[in-house]
């Protein structure tokens, strides 16, 4: 039954995407995201995302963890390619799979290797108020437009989507619209953001490294054997 | 540390990983990326460095003083692009004014290489500078705990 929905609906892939494209001007009919191969693919990974998530809570290993956590990104990325949204999966599999993982390492090596356990009392308090939640997103996400609706308020003509791909090719005249939106439209959200990064390390440096910037003091957390006897 | 292979294959990948950042960096107006991205893999290179050649080996190479620097020259980069236009009379970041008489926007385009690479070189210093201090840190517990 499965395989007959998927053999019909790569057949008939082509057809429905310009059927979605001519379907703009009746806007009774109501929108439905085909059954098209890249479907299956986003159910695996999003699978493969519960199932990550949840070895993510259940582990007490903190190196297993982290790792989890870059594998987590790395899925994330894959499932933002088959959403069309190259820039934020490259981003996330440069920094979320990449540099956190690091970094989360080396914070690691500088604390404890098992996460402490759980207060036993307050367990039924922390389910109950995930599942509240959980159902309210589940809820929430019953009135949203269907993925790549055209009549969605996102893609309606007027709107500031639509009007930054109509304008790009003649305010800014770049292929990359994220780009000319990143870097031009929102020129000035993406100053904020650089200083937010730059912010962020000098908050890191004045918190670990004392003076280290120019070449100070070695910085240790533990007291030499030899120190701790003197004192 | 000493296992040949992975310094062998570091040495080989350490130039391309460098170069597909700047790839990224000036290829962000044509294709996915830009300064962030490209920032990140910059960075990435460095890091590699140092988890097999040693802490100490990559900070002779690029020195944290270094990194102070290129964060602070990022953001004025950023930061004197919107001067500039103020300066030729437009609104700040308006980078039409760059090249008033062009056809084909080449102010945008000038203005958007100019942004986006003091955004890469903020991004790369930061994080490499995050990575030195986190990594510097002598631990507070032996690595026989483990």
């Amino acid at each position: 039954m499965i395989a007959e929905l998927f053999f019909s609906a790569a057949a008939h892939s082509d057809q429905m995407i310009a059927f979605a494209g001519a379907s703009e001007g009746a806007s009774a009919n109501v929108f439905k995201t085909e059954l098209s191969p890249a479907v299956f693919i986003d159910l695996a990974l999003l699978t493969m995302l519960v199932l990550v998530a949840w070895q993510t809570v259940k582990s007490r290993h903190l190196f297993a963890v982290v790792m989890l956590s870059g594998i987590y990104s790395l899925l994330s990325a894959s499932f933002f390619i088959t959403l069309d949204a190259v820039d934020v999966a490259f981003t996330e599999a440069a920094v979320g799979a990449g540099i956190s993982t690091v970094l989360m390492l080396g914070g690691m090596l500088l604390t404890t290797r098992r996460e402490k356990p759980v207060v036993p009392g307050r367990a039924p308090v922390a389910l109950a108020m995930v599942f509240a939640v959980g159902a309210a997103l589940f809820y929430a996400t019953i009135d949203m437009p269907a993925f790549g609706d055209p009549n969605a308020p996102a893609n309606k003509p007027g709107s500031i989507g639509s009007e930054y791909i109509a304008q790009t090719p003649k305010d800014i005249d770049v292929p990359n619209i994220v780009t000319a939106v990143l870097a031009s439209y929102r020129g000035f959200d993406t100053l904020g953001e650089t200083l937010v990064i730059f912010a962020a390390g000098v908050a890191v440096m004045l918190l670990l490294g004392v003076g280290s910037g120019r070449g100070g003091r070695e910085i240790k957390d533990r007291p030499d054997k030899d120190e701790e006897g003197t004192s | 540390m000493d296992h040949l292979i992975l310094r062998i294959t570091t040495k080989i990948l350490f130039a391309p990983i460098l170069l597909y950042a700047l790839y990224v960096q000036f290829h962000g107006d044509y294709g996915p990326g830009g300064g962030f991205q490209a920032g990140v893999i910059f960075a990435v290179s460095f890091i590699l460095h140092s988890l097999i050649f040693g802490l100490a080996h990559t900070q002779k190479a690029m020195p944290q003083r270094v990194l102070l620097y290129v964060m602070v020259t990022g953001i004025l980069f950023y930061a004197g692009t919107g001067l500039l236009t103020m300066l030729l009379g437009g609104n700040l970041l308006d980078y039409d004014v760059i090249v008033p008489q062009s056809t084909h926007n080449a102010g945008q385009h000038y203005g958007i290489l100019l942004v986006e690479f003091g955004v890469g070189l903020t991004v790369f210093s930061t994080m490499l500078t995050i990575f030195y201090h986190y990594a510097g840190r002598v631990p507070e517990i032996d690595p026989e705990d483990w």
